[in-house]
Protein backbone atom coordinates (compact mmCIF):
# COMPACT_ATOMS: atom_id res chain seq x y z
CA UNK A 1 0.00 0.00 0.00
CA UNK A 2 2.50 2.59 1.02
CA UNK A 3 4.70 1.41 -1.79
CA UNK A 4 2.17 2.20 -4.37
CA UNK A 5 1.78 5.63 -2.67
CA UNK A 6 5.50 6.36 -2.82
CA UNK A 7 5.51 5.31 -6.51
CA UNK A 8 2.47 7.82 -7.79
CA UNK A 9 4.31 10.30 -5.16
CA UNK A 10 7.51 9.72 -7.32
CA UNK A 11 5.50 10.08 -10.52
CA UNK A 12 3.68 13.28 -9.73
CA UNK A 13 7.63 14.47 -8.51
CA UNK A 14 8.54 13.95 -11.90
CA UNK A 15 5.51 15.32 -13.46
CA UNK A 16 5.99 17.78 -11.92
CA UNK A 17 9.79 18.46 -12.82
CA UNK A 18 8.86 18.12 -16.51
CA UNK A 19 6.30 20.51 -16.07
CA UNK A 20 8.33 23.14 -15.20
CA UNK A 21 10.79 22.08 -17.66
CA UNK A 22 8.35 22.16 -20.43
CA UNK A 23 6.95 25.40 -19.36
CA UNK A 24 10.73 27.19 -19.13
CA UNK A 25 11.44 25.67 -22.66
CA UNK A 26 8.14 27.47 -23.88
CA UNK A 27 8.71 30.78 -21.97
CA UNK A 28 12.46 30.53 -21.90
CA UNK A 29 13.27 32.26 -25.73
CA UNK A 30 11.16 35.60 -24.86
CA UNK A 31 12.29 35.56 -21.79
CA UNK A 32 16.04 36.09 -23.01
CA UNK A 33 15.07 38.42 -25.48
CA UNK A 34 12.75 40.21 -22.82
CA UNK A 35 16.06 39.98 -20.34
CA UNK A 36 18.14 41.40 -22.94
CA UNK A 37 16.01 44.40 -25.16
CA UNK A 38 13.76 45.55 -22.17
CA UNK A 39 15.52 44.34 -18.81
CA UNK A 40 18.93 45.75 -19.51
CA UNK A 41 17.98 48.71 -21.56
CA UNK A 42 15.99 49.76 -18.20
CA UNK A 43 18.98 49.01 -16.45
CA UNK A 44 21.19 50.83 -18.21
CA UNK A 45 19.28 53.51 -18.56
CA UNK A 46 19.14 53.93 -15.17
CA UNK A 47 22.69 53.57 -14.68
CA UNK A 48 23.65 56.57 -17.47
CA UNK A 49 20.81 58.99 -15.67
CA UNK A 50 23.07 58.78 -11.97
CA UNK A 51 26.10 60.43 -13.94
CA UNK A 52 27.25 63.70 -15.39
CA UNK A 53 29.83 64.40 -18.44
CA UNK A 54 31.80 67.62 -17.91
CA UNK A 55 33.83 69.18 -19.91
CA UNK A 56 36.47 69.23 -17.20
CA UNK A 57 36.99 66.21 -15.22
CA UNK A 58 34.92 63.57 -17.65
CA UNK A 59 32.26 61.70 -16.17
CA UNK A 60 31.38 61.64 -12.41
CA UNK A 61 28.43 60.17 -10.65
CA UNK A 62 26.11 62.83 -9.79
CA UNK A 63 23.49 60.43 -8.01
CA UNK A 64 20.36 62.14 -8.97
CA UNK A 65 20.88 65.39 -9.90
CA UNK A 66 19.92 64.84 -13.96
CA UNK A 67 16.34 64.13 -12.36
CA UNK A 68 16.45 67.58 -10.62
CA UNK A 69 17.89 69.06 -13.59
CA UNK A 70 14.71 67.72 -15.58
CA UNK A 71 11.98 68.72 -13.42
CA UNK A 72 13.15 72.17 -13.14
CA UNK A 73 13.95 72.32 -16.91
CA UNK A 74 11.52 74.76 -18.77
CA UNK A 75 12.27 72.28 -21.96
CA UNK A 76 11.01 69.45 -20.28
CA UNK A 77 8.30 70.83 -18.35
CA UNK A 78 6.77 72.47 -21.28
CA UNK A 79 6.69 69.65 -23.32
CA UNK A 80 5.44 66.98 -20.07
CA UNK A 81 2.62 69.82 -20.02
CA UNK A 82 2.03 69.79 -23.81
CA UNK A 83 1.32 65.80 -23.97
CA UNK A 84 -0.55 65.64 -20.61
CA UNK A 85 -2.50 68.63 -21.83
CA UNK A 86 -2.93 66.78 -25.57
CA UNK A 87 -4.02 63.08 -23.54
CA UNK A 88 -6.23 65.29 -21.62
CA UNK A 89 -7.72 66.64 -25.22
CA UNK A 90 -7.00 63.97 -27.68
CA UNK A 91 -7.79 60.76 -26.03
CA UNK A 92 -11.85 61.14 -25.22
CA UNK A 93 -12.42 62.31 -28.59
CA UNK A 94 -10.67 59.70 -29.87
CA UNK A 95 -12.75 57.36 -27.81
CA UNK A 96 -16.17 59.22 -28.20
CA UNK A 97 -15.48 59.08 -32.18
CA UNK A 98 -14.27 55.73 -31.99
CA UNK A 99 -17.21 54.00 -29.55
CA UNK A 100 -20.10 56.66 -31.64
CA UNK A 101 -18.52 54.47 -34.68
CA UNK A 102 -18.46 51.37 -33.34
CA UNK A 103 -22.20 51.44 -31.60
CA UNK A 104 -22.95 52.90 -34.98
CA UNK A 105 -21.61 50.09 -37.51
CA UNK A 106 -22.90 47.38 -34.55
CA UNK A 107 -26.69 48.73 -35.02
CA UNK A 108 -26.63 49.41 -38.59
CA UNK A 109 -25.60 46.50 -41.06
CA UNK A 110 -25.85 47.21 -44.64
CA UNK A 111 -23.49 47.06 -47.78
CA UNK A 112 -21.78 50.77 -47.15
CA UNK A 113 -21.41 49.77 -43.19
CA UNK A 114 -19.25 46.54 -44.10
CA UNK A 115 -17.34 49.41 -46.67
CA UNK A 116 -17.38 52.26 -44.37
CA UNK A 117 -15.96 49.86 -41.40
CA UNK A 118 -13.09 48.79 -43.59
CA UNK A 119 -12.53 52.35 -44.81
CA UNK A 120 -12.70 54.15 -40.75
CA UNK A 121 -9.99 51.84 -40.20
CA UNK A 122 -7.85 52.34 -42.93
CA UNK A 123 -5.76 54.82 -41.22
CA UNK A 124 -4.17 52.58 -39.14
CA UNK A 125 -2.62 50.95 -41.75
CA UNK A 126 -0.08 53.79 -42.92
CA UNK A 127 2.50 54.55 -40.97
CA UNK A 128 2.25 57.34 -38.48
CA UNK A 129 4.83 58.77 -40.14
CA UNK A 130 3.23 58.71 -43.59
CA UNK A 131 0.14 59.35 -41.83
CA UNK A 132 2.38 63.19 -40.90
CA UNK A 133 3.45 63.57 -44.15
CA UNK A 134 -0.13 63.45 -45.90
CA UNK A 135 -1.37 65.43 -43.52
CA UNK A 136 1.63 68.17 -43.67
CA UNK A 137 0.46 68.09 -47.33
CA UNK A 138 -3.35 68.67 -46.76
CA UNK A 139 -2.37 71.83 -44.39
CA UNK A 140 0.34 73.44 -46.52
CA UNK A 141 -0.52 76.71 -47.53
CA UNK A 142 1.18 76.13 -51.32
CA UNK A 143 -0.89 72.47 -52.28
CA UNK A 144 -2.99 71.95 -49.88
CA UNK A 145 -6.74 71.42 -51.02
CA UNK A 146 -7.66 73.30 -47.41
CA UNK A 147 -7.00 76.81 -48.65
CA UNK A 148 -9.07 75.70 -51.69
CA UNK A 149 -12.15 74.55 -49.13
CA UNK A 150 -12.24 77.84 -47.36
CA UNK A 151 -11.85 79.82 -50.42
CA UNK A 152 -15.04 78.46 -51.32
CA UNK A 153 -16.63 79.99 -49.11
CA UNK A 154 -14.98 82.89 -49.14
CA UNK A 155 -12.97 82.46 -45.69
CA UNK A 156 -9.88 82.86 -44.59
CA UNK A 157 -8.34 79.21 -44.26
CA UNK A 158 -6.95 78.16 -40.73
CA UNK A 159 -3.39 77.72 -40.58
CA UNK A 160 -2.80 74.24 -38.61
CA UNK A 161 0.42 74.92 -38.29
CA UNK A 162 0.78 78.26 -36.95
CA UNK A 163 1.66 77.99 -33.22
CA UNK A 164 -2.16 78.62 -32.01
CA UNK A 165 -3.53 75.91 -34.23
CA UNK A 166 -0.92 73.36 -34.25
CA UNK A 167 -2.40 71.77 -31.15
CA UNK A 168 -5.56 70.90 -33.04
CA UNK A 169 -3.62 70.33 -36.22
CA UNK A 170 -1.83 67.29 -34.17
CA UNK A 171 -5.05 66.38 -32.67
CA UNK A 172 -6.70 65.82 -35.97
CA UNK A 173 -3.66 63.97 -37.22
CA UNK A 174 -3.74 61.54 -34.11
CA UNK A 175 -7.65 61.20 -34.44
CA UNK A 176 -7.85 60.09 -38.02
CA UNK A 177 -4.42 57.59 -37.82
CA UNK A 178 -6.48 55.47 -34.46
CA UNK A 179 -9.98 56.30 -34.40
CA UNK A 180 -10.41 53.45 -37.06
CA UNK A 181 -8.54 50.91 -34.63
CA UNK A 182 -10.14 51.76 -31.37
CA UNK A 183 -13.36 51.31 -33.14
CA UNK A 184 -12.04 47.82 -34.48
CA UNK A 185 -11.56 46.46 -31.23
CA UNK A 186 -14.61 47.97 -29.73
CA UNK A 187 -16.73 46.75 -32.43
CA UNK A 188 -15.26 43.18 -31.97
CA UNK A 189 -16.29 43.45 -28.29
CA UNK A 190 -19.89 44.58 -29.69
CA UNK A 191 -20.09 41.57 -31.65
CA UNK A 192 -19.23 39.15 -28.79
CA UNK A 193 -22.37 40.20 -26.71
CA UNK A 194 -25.07 37.54 -26.58
CA UNK A 195 -27.61 38.87 -29.16
CA UNK A 196 -30.14 37.34 -26.19
CA UNK A 197 -29.41 39.87 -23.79
CA UNK A 198 -30.71 42.74 -25.97
CA UNK A 199 -34.47 40.66 -26.74
CA UNK A 200 -34.58 40.81 -22.54
CA UNK A 201 -33.91 44.12 -22.43
CA UNK A 202 -36.43 45.17 -25.20
CA UNK A 203 -39.07 42.52 -23.47
CA UNK A 204 -38.38 44.96 -20.34
CA UNK A 205 -39.12 47.71 -22.50
CA UNK A 206 -35.85 49.15 -23.26
CA UNK A 207 -35.33 51.20 -26.26
CA UNK A 208 -32.89 51.64 -28.66
CA UNK A 209 -30.45 54.43 -26.84
CA UNK A 210 -31.31 52.39 -23.61
CA UNK A 211 -29.74 49.45 -24.76
CA UNK A 212 -26.60 50.88 -26.05
CA UNK A 213 -26.20 53.20 -22.74
CA UNK A 214 -26.96 50.45 -20.44
CA UNK A 215 -26.33 47.05 -22.28
CA UNK A 216 -23.49 47.55 -24.88
CA UNK A 217 -21.25 50.33 -23.15
CA UNK A 218 -21.04 48.73 -19.50
CA UNK A 219 -20.50 45.52 -21.26
CA UNK A 220 -17.48 46.57 -23.25
CA UNK A 221 -16.02 48.19 -20.40
CA UNK A 222 -12.99 46.11 -20.49
CA UNK A 223 -12.25 46.71 -23.81
CA UNK A 224 -12.47 50.50 -23.50
CA UNK A 225 -10.07 50.61 -20.74
CA UNK A 226 -7.41 48.07 -22.96
CA UNK A 227 -7.63 51.55 -25.46
CA UNK A 228 -7.87 54.48 -22.88
CA UNK A 229 -4.69 52.64 -21.36
CA UNK A 230 -2.60 52.11 -24.78
CA UNK A 231 -3.98 55.48 -26.42
CA UNK A 232 -2.49 57.05 -22.71
CA UNK A 233 0.90 54.97 -23.46
CA UNK A 234 1.49 56.51 -26.71
CA UNK A 235 0.35 60.04 -25.85
CA UNK A 236 2.49 60.44 -23.36
CA UNK A 237 5.84 59.35 -25.77
CA UNK A 238 4.41 60.88 -28.65
CA UNK A 239 7.47 61.49 -31.34
CA UNK A 240 6.65 60.90 -34.42
CA UNK A 241 3.97 63.25 -36.06
CA UNK A 242 5.81 66.47 -34.38
CA UNK A 243 8.96 65.26 -35.22
CA UNK A 244 7.64 65.02 -39.41
CA UNK A 245 5.58 67.99 -39.45
CA UNK A 246 8.77 70.21 -37.72
CA UNK A 247 10.36 70.41 -40.86
CA UNK A 248 6.90 72.22 -42.36
CA UNK A 249 6.48 74.30 -38.87
CA UNK A 250 10.19 74.95 -38.04
CA UNK A 251 9.30 78.08 -36.11
CA UNK A 252 5.92 76.38 -34.47
CA UNK A 253 7.50 73.12 -32.89
CA UNK A 254 11.06 73.46 -31.40
CA UNK A 255 13.46 70.48 -30.64
CA UNK A 256 11.73 70.47 -27.38
CA UNK A 257 8.38 70.15 -28.02
CA UNK A 258 7.44 66.57 -26.35
CA UNK A 259 9.07 65.07 -23.96
CA UNK A 260 10.70 62.40 -25.98
CA UNK A 261 11.88 64.48 -28.98
CA UNK A 262 14.00 66.83 -26.16
CA UNK A 263 15.17 63.37 -25.29
CA UNK A 264 16.25 62.70 -29.02
CA UNK A 265 17.56 65.74 -29.05
CA UNK A 266 19.95 65.53 -25.93
CA UNK A 267 21.11 62.25 -27.03
CA UNK A 268 21.72 62.52 -30.50
CA UNK A 269 21.69 65.99 -31.64
CA UNK A 270 23.81 67.11 -28.31
CA UNK A 271 25.48 63.71 -27.52
CA UNK A 272 24.58 64.24 -24.16
CA UNK A 273 23.70 60.69 -23.75
CA UNK A 274 23.45 61.02 -19.45
CA UNK A 275 20.45 63.38 -19.65
CA UNK A 276 19.06 61.89 -22.32
CA UNK A 277 18.61 58.77 -20.24
CA UNK A 278 17.24 60.57 -17.72
CA UNK A 279 14.88 62.10 -19.48
CA UNK A 280 13.83 59.36 -20.94
CA UNK A 281 13.31 57.64 -17.63
CA UNK A 282 12.05 60.45 -16.20
CA UNK A 283 9.04 60.41 -18.81
CA UNK A 284 8.71 56.67 -18.37
CA UNK A 285 8.03 57.42 -14.40
CA UNK A 286 5.17 59.54 -15.75
CA UNK A 287 3.21 57.34 -18.33
CA UNK A 288 3.32 54.76 -15.17
CA UNK A 289 1.76 57.47 -12.81
CA UNK A 290 -0.29 58.77 -15.40
CA UNK A 291 -1.43 54.64 -16.29
CA UNK A 292 -1.52 53.57 -12.83
CA UNK A 293 -3.40 56.69 -11.65
CA UNK A 294 -5.87 55.99 -14.56
CA UNK A 295 -6.50 51.86 -13.22
CA UNK A 296 -7.04 52.82 -9.64
CA UNK A 297 -9.67 55.68 -11.10
CA UNK A 298 -10.99 53.65 -13.35
CA UNK A 299 -11.29 50.41 -11.11
CA UNK A 300 -13.85 52.35 -8.60
CA UNK A 301 -15.60 53.70 -11.71
CA UNK A 302 -16.12 50.18 -12.70
CA UNK A 303 -18.02 49.00 -10.04
CA UNK A 304 -20.90 51.51 -10.79
CA UNK A 305 -21.44 50.34 -13.85
CA UNK B 1 -42.69 30.28 -29.55
CA UNK B 2 -39.27 28.95 -28.61
CA UNK B 3 -38.62 29.20 -31.92
CA UNK B 4 -39.41 32.65 -32.49
CA UNK B 5 -37.66 34.08 -29.75
CA UNK B 6 -34.38 32.24 -30.64
CA UNK B 7 -35.22 34.37 -34.01
CA UNK B 8 -35.64 36.81 -32.40
CA UNK B 9 -32.21 36.86 -30.65
CA UNK B 10 -30.53 36.62 -33.40
CA UNK B 11 -28.66 40.22 -34.77
CA UNK B 12 -31.86 41.48 -36.89
CA UNK B 13 -30.67 43.77 -39.91
CA UNK B 14 -31.24 47.55 -39.57
CA UNK B 15 -31.09 50.25 -42.00
CA UNK B 16 -30.98 53.41 -40.07
CA UNK B 17 -30.47 55.97 -43.03
CA UNK B 18 -29.54 59.20 -40.99
CA UNK B 19 -27.10 56.88 -39.20
CA UNK B 20 -25.88 55.55 -42.39
CA UNK B 21 -25.53 59.38 -43.69
CA UNK B 22 -23.55 60.49 -40.83
CA UNK B 23 -20.74 57.51 -41.12
CA UNK B 24 -20.91 58.42 -45.23
CA UNK B 25 -19.16 62.02 -43.95
CA UNK B 26 -17.27 60.04 -41.55
CA UNK B 27 -16.00 57.79 -44.42
CA UNK B 28 -15.40 61.51 -46.27
CA UNK B 29 -12.80 62.38 -43.86
CA UNK B 30 -10.62 58.91 -43.11
CA UNK B 31 -10.16 58.74 -47.06
CA UNK B 32 -9.87 62.61 -47.82
CA UNK B 33 -5.77 62.10 -47.43
CA UNK B 34 -5.80 59.11 -49.33
CA UNK B 35 -7.81 60.93 -52.04
CA UNK B 36 -5.39 63.86 -51.85
CA UNK B 37 -2.49 61.28 -52.11
CA UNK B 38 -3.54 59.39 -55.20
CA UNK B 39 -4.74 62.51 -57.14
CA UNK B 40 -1.67 64.10 -56.50
CA UNK B 41 0.67 61.34 -57.25
CA UNK B 42 -0.73 61.77 -60.89
CA UNK B 43 0.56 65.12 -60.94
CA UNK B 44 4.43 66.72 -62.32
CA UNK B 45 5.50 69.45 -60.71
CA UNK B 46 3.74 72.32 -62.23
CA UNK B 47 0.28 70.59 -62.18
CA UNK B 48 1.03 70.15 -58.57
CA UNK B 49 1.94 74.13 -57.80
CA UNK B 50 0.16 75.18 -60.46
CA UNK B 51 -2.24 76.30 -58.36
CA UNK B 52 -5.05 74.19 -60.13
CA UNK B 53 -7.72 72.00 -58.14
CA UNK B 54 -5.95 70.38 -55.63
CA UNK B 55 -8.51 67.99 -55.16
CA UNK B 56 -8.80 66.93 -58.82
CA UNK B 57 -6.63 66.00 -61.52
CA UNK B 58 -4.47 68.21 -63.30
CA UNK B 59 -4.71 67.94 -67.36
CA UNK B 60 -1.56 66.03 -67.27
CA UNK B 61 -1.38 62.28 -66.16
CA UNK B 62 1.69 61.14 -65.35
CA UNK B 63 1.71 58.01 -62.54
CA UNK B 64 4.02 55.92 -65.26
CA UNK B 65 6.82 58.84 -65.45
CA UNK B 66 6.56 59.88 -61.59
CA UNK B 67 7.04 56.18 -60.75
CA UNK B 68 9.59 55.99 -63.26
CA UNK B 69 11.09 59.08 -61.58
CA UNK B 70 11.01 57.83 -58.15
CA UNK B 71 12.67 54.30 -58.53
CA UNK B 72 15.58 55.90 -60.45
CA UNK B 73 15.79 58.78 -58.04
CA UNK B 74 19.42 59.00 -56.25
CA UNK B 75 20.47 55.82 -57.47
CA UNK B 76 16.87 53.78 -57.03
CA UNK B 77 16.93 54.62 -53.13
CA UNK B 78 13.68 53.86 -53.06
CA UNK B 79 13.45 50.70 -54.30
CA UNK B 80 16.18 49.70 -51.64
CA UNK B 81 14.28 51.41 -48.78
CA UNK B 82 11.21 49.35 -49.63
CA UNK B 83 13.15 46.08 -49.64
CA UNK B 84 14.81 46.87 -46.19
CA UNK B 85 11.32 47.90 -44.63
CA UNK B 86 10.27 44.23 -46.04
CA UNK B 87 13.05 42.56 -44.47
CA UNK B 88 12.15 44.27 -40.97
CA UNK B 89 9.08 43.55 -41.46
CA UNK B 90 9.27 40.12 -42.02
CA UNK B 91 12.11 39.02 -39.31
CA UNK B 92 10.95 41.15 -36.72
CA UNK B 93 7.53 39.96 -37.29
CA UNK B 94 8.04 36.37 -37.81
CA UNK B 95 10.42 36.59 -34.86
CA UNK B 96 8.29 38.17 -32.58
CA UNK B 97 5.46 36.28 -33.12
CA UNK B 98 7.18 32.83 -33.05
CA UNK B 99 8.60 34.23 -29.32
CA UNK B 100 5.20 35.45 -28.50
CA UNK B 101 3.40 32.60 -29.26
CA UNK B 102 5.94 29.77 -27.55
CA UNK B 103 5.47 32.17 -24.48
CA UNK B 104 1.57 32.90 -24.53
CA UNK B 105 1.19 28.73 -24.75
CA UNK B 106 3.85 28.40 -21.92
CA UNK B 107 2.48 30.67 -19.68
CA UNK B 108 -0.96 29.34 -20.50
CA UNK B 109 -0.66 25.71 -19.97
CA UNK B 110 2.37 24.52 -17.72
CA UNK B 111 2.73 25.70 -13.93
CA UNK B 112 6.02 26.49 -13.83
CA UNK B 113 8.25 28.06 -11.19
CA UNK B 114 8.45 31.55 -10.93
CA UNK B 115 5.10 31.42 -13.62
CA UNK B 116 2.90 34.25 -12.28
CA UNK B 117 6.08 36.61 -11.10
CA UNK B 118 7.08 36.48 -14.58
CA UNK B 119 3.57 37.05 -16.07
CA UNK B 120 3.31 39.78 -14.09
CA UNK B 121 6.26 41.46 -15.21
CA UNK B 122 5.41 40.97 -19.10
CA UNK B 123 1.87 42.54 -17.98
CA UNK B 124 4.09 45.83 -16.82
CA UNK B 125 5.92 45.56 -20.03
CA UNK B 126 2.66 46.60 -21.46
CA UNK B 127 3.56 50.05 -19.61
CA UNK B 128 7.23 50.64 -20.78
CA UNK B 129 6.69 53.03 -23.44
CA UNK B 130 8.68 51.58 -26.50
CA UNK B 131 10.40 54.99 -27.14
CA UNK B 132 11.43 55.29 -23.96
CA UNK B 133 13.91 52.05 -24.57
CA UNK B 134 15.31 53.60 -27.64
CA UNK B 135 18.07 55.94 -26.30
CA UNK B 136 19.28 53.38 -23.65
CA UNK B 137 19.03 50.30 -26.89
CA UNK B 138 21.15 52.77 -28.94
CA UNK B 139 23.85 52.99 -26.19
CA UNK B 140 24.09 49.28 -25.46
CA UNK B 141 24.22 48.24 -29.19
CA UNK B 142 26.81 51.21 -29.98
CA UNK B 143 29.02 49.52 -27.23
CA UNK B 144 28.64 45.89 -29.13
CA UNK B 145 29.28 47.45 -32.47
CA UNK B 146 25.67 46.90 -33.69
CA UNK B 147 24.46 50.44 -34.60
CA UNK B 148 23.97 50.99 -38.01
CA UNK B 149 23.24 47.48 -38.98
CA UNK B 150 20.33 45.94 -39.80
CA UNK B 151 20.57 43.67 -36.35
CA UNK B 152 20.04 47.08 -34.70
CA UNK B 153 16.36 47.09 -35.65
CA UNK B 154 15.49 43.66 -36.02
CA UNK B 155 16.77 42.45 -32.43
CA UNK B 156 14.38 45.34 -30.43
CA UNK B 157 11.22 44.30 -33.18
CA UNK B 158 11.40 40.78 -31.43
CA UNK B 159 9.98 41.67 -28.27
CA UNK B 160 6.24 41.93 -28.30
CA UNK B 161 4.75 41.73 -24.45
CA UNK B 162 1.49 42.46 -26.02
CA UNK B 163 1.58 39.43 -28.38
CA UNK B 164 2.67 37.65 -25.61
CA UNK B 165 -0.43 38.75 -23.75
CA UNK B 166 -2.51 38.11 -26.30
CA UNK B 167 -1.23 34.41 -27.08
CA UNK B 168 -2.05 33.67 -23.46
CA UNK B 169 -5.39 34.56 -23.65
CA UNK B 170 -6.33 32.90 -26.50
CA UNK B 171 -4.61 29.73 -25.57
CA UNK B 172 -6.26 29.79 -22.05
CA UNK B 173 -9.66 29.98 -23.99
CA UNK B 174 -9.26 27.94 -27.42
CA UNK B 175 -6.76 25.01 -26.10
CA UNK B 176 -8.70 22.87 -23.75
CA UNK B 177 -6.52 20.71 -21.70
CA UNK B 178 -8.77 18.24 -21.66
CA UNK B 179 -7.38 17.89 -26.34
CA UNK B 180 -3.40 18.39 -24.81
CA UNK B 181 -4.27 15.43 -21.87
CA UNK B 182 -5.46 13.03 -24.75
CA UNK B 183 -2.60 14.05 -26.84
CA UNK B 184 -0.19 13.04 -24.51
CA UNK B 185 -2.16 9.90 -23.44
CA UNK B 186 -1.74 8.51 -27.37
CA UNK B 187 2.16 8.79 -26.70
CA UNK B 188 3.01 12.57 -28.22
CA UNK B 189 5.76 14.23 -26.91
CA UNK B 190 5.14 17.78 -25.74
CA UNK B 191 6.61 19.71 -28.37
CA UNK B 192 4.35 17.50 -30.97
CA UNK B 193 1.52 18.17 -29.10
CA UNK B 194 2.56 21.98 -29.32
CA UNK B 195 2.70 21.89 -33.24
CA UNK B 196 0.12 19.72 -34.08
CA UNK B 197 -2.40 19.86 -31.86
CA UNK B 198 -2.40 23.23 -30.16
CA UNK B 199 -1.12 25.27 -32.76
CA UNK B 200 -3.86 24.88 -35.31
CA UNK B 201 -6.31 25.72 -32.69
CA UNK B 202 -4.35 29.30 -32.31
CA UNK B 203 -3.92 30.39 -35.61
CA UNK B 204 -6.44 32.97 -35.53
CA UNK B 205 -4.58 34.62 -32.59
CA UNK B 206 -1.10 33.63 -34.74
CA UNK B 207 -2.38 35.53 -37.51
CA UNK B 208 -3.34 39.28 -35.80
CA UNK B 209 0.09 38.96 -33.82
CA UNK B 210 2.32 38.78 -37.00
CA UNK B 211 0.34 40.93 -38.98
CA UNK B 212 0.39 43.58 -35.99
CA UNK B 213 4.23 42.98 -35.25
CA UNK B 214 4.82 42.96 -38.44
CA UNK B 215 2.99 46.26 -39.33
CA UNK B 216 4.93 47.68 -36.25
CA UNK B 217 8.50 46.83 -37.67
CA UNK B 218 7.49 48.17 -40.96
CA UNK B 219 6.02 51.56 -39.10
CA UNK B 220 8.96 51.82 -36.70
CA UNK B 221 10.48 55.24 -36.95
CA UNK B 222 11.61 56.38 -33.75
CA UNK B 223 14.05 53.54 -33.49
CA UNK B 224 15.74 53.41 -37.16
CA UNK B 225 15.62 57.01 -37.24
CA UNK B 226 18.19 56.57 -33.67
CA UNK B 227 20.22 53.50 -34.52
CA UNK B 228 20.97 53.98 -38.87
CA UNK B 229 22.98 56.73 -40.04
CA UNK B 230 24.04 54.99 -43.82
CA UNK B 231 20.59 55.78 -45.13
CA UNK B 232 20.84 52.82 -47.62
CA UNK B 233 19.44 50.63 -44.61
CA UNK B 234 17.00 53.61 -43.77
CA UNK B 235 13.35 51.98 -44.11
CA UNK B 236 10.84 53.61 -45.90
CA UNK B 237 9.59 55.39 -43.01
CA UNK B 238 13.30 57.00 -42.31
CA UNK B 239 13.78 57.74 -45.91
CA UNK B 240 11.03 59.61 -46.81
CA UNK B 241 10.91 61.66 -43.19
CA UNK B 242 14.35 62.50 -44.70
CA UNK B 243 13.21 63.22 -48.04
CA UNK B 244 10.38 65.67 -46.57
CA UNK B 245 12.90 67.08 -44.47
CA UNK B 246 15.30 67.96 -47.63
CA UNK B 247 12.13 69.33 -49.53
CA UNK B 248 11.32 71.58 -46.27
CA UNK B 249 14.48 72.93 -45.73
CA UNK B 250 15.02 74.59 -49.88
CA UNK B 251 11.26 75.12 -50.77
CA UNK B 252 12.37 76.62 -54.36
CA UNK B 253 14.90 74.06 -55.42
CA UNK B 254 12.85 70.89 -54.49
CA UNK B 255 9.82 70.56 -56.61
CA UNK B 256 10.16 67.66 -57.88
CA UNK B 257 10.96 65.93 -54.70
CA UNK B 258 7.94 66.72 -53.63
CA UNK B 259 5.97 64.85 -56.08
CA UNK B 260 8.40 62.21 -55.19
CA UNK B 261 7.63 62.41 -51.79
CA UNK B 262 3.37 61.80 -52.63
CA UNK B 263 4.09 58.57 -55.08
CA UNK B 264 6.39 57.36 -52.55
CA UNK B 265 4.00 57.85 -49.68
CA UNK B 266 1.43 55.98 -51.73
CA UNK B 267 3.48 53.17 -52.90
CA UNK B 268 4.91 52.20 -49.39
CA UNK B 269 1.39 52.38 -47.97
CA UNK B 270 0.43 49.48 -50.92
CA UNK B 271 1.72 46.31 -49.40
CA UNK B 272 0.34 47.07 -45.94
CA UNK B 273 -3.27 47.88 -47.23
CA UNK B 274 -3.26 44.87 -48.92
CA UNK B 275 -2.25 42.61 -46.02
CA UNK B 276 -4.75 43.97 -43.81
CA UNK B 277 -7.62 43.84 -46.01
CA UNK B 278 -6.50 39.96 -46.86
CA UNK B 279 -6.18 39.09 -43.58
CA UNK B 280 -9.05 41.07 -41.81
CA UNK B 281 -11.43 37.99 -41.23
CA UNK B 282 -8.56 36.21 -39.43
CA UNK B 283 -7.21 39.62 -37.57
CA UNK B 284 -10.40 40.73 -36.39
CA UNK B 285 -11.48 37.14 -34.60
CA UNK B 286 -8.25 37.28 -32.63
CA UNK B 287 -8.43 40.98 -31.40
CA UNK B 288 -11.55 40.90 -29.87
CA UNK B 289 -9.95 38.21 -27.34
CA UNK B 290 -7.61 40.95 -25.93
CA UNK B 291 -10.25 43.69 -25.41
CA UNK B 292 -12.83 41.11 -23.95
CA UNK B 293 -11.12 40.50 -20.71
Amino acid sequence: MSSTQEKTHKIRGKVRLREHLMGWLFVGPFGIVFLALLIAPLGYALYLSLFQKKLIGGTSFVFLDNYVKAFTDPSFLSGSWFVIRFSLVSIPLQIIVALAMALILDAVTSLFTRFARLMIFLPYAIPTVIGAVMWGFLYSKSFGPLADVFDWFGATPPDFLSTNLIFYGLVNVVTWQWAGYYMIILYAALQGIDPALYEAARMDGAGKWQIALRIKIPLITPALVLILVFSLIGTLQFFNEPQILRSLAAGTIGPDFTPNMYAYQQAFALANFNYGSAISFALGGIVFVGVYAFLFFTRKRRSFL
Amino acid sequence: MSDRSLAGARRRPSRHLPLQVLLGFLVVYFLVPFWWVIVNSSKDAPGLFGGGNTLWFAGHIDYLGNLRQLFTYDNGIYGRWILNSTLYAIAGGVGATVLSVMAGYGFAKYRFAARRFSFALVLGALMVPATALVIPTFMMFSQLGLTNTIWAVILPSLLNPFGVYLMHVYARDAVPDEILDAARADGAGEIRTFVQVAFPLMRPAVVTVLLLSAVASWNNYFLPLAMLSDNRLFPVTVGLGMWQGIASANNAGSTSLWSLIILGALVSVIPLVIAFFTLQRHWRGGLSVGGLR
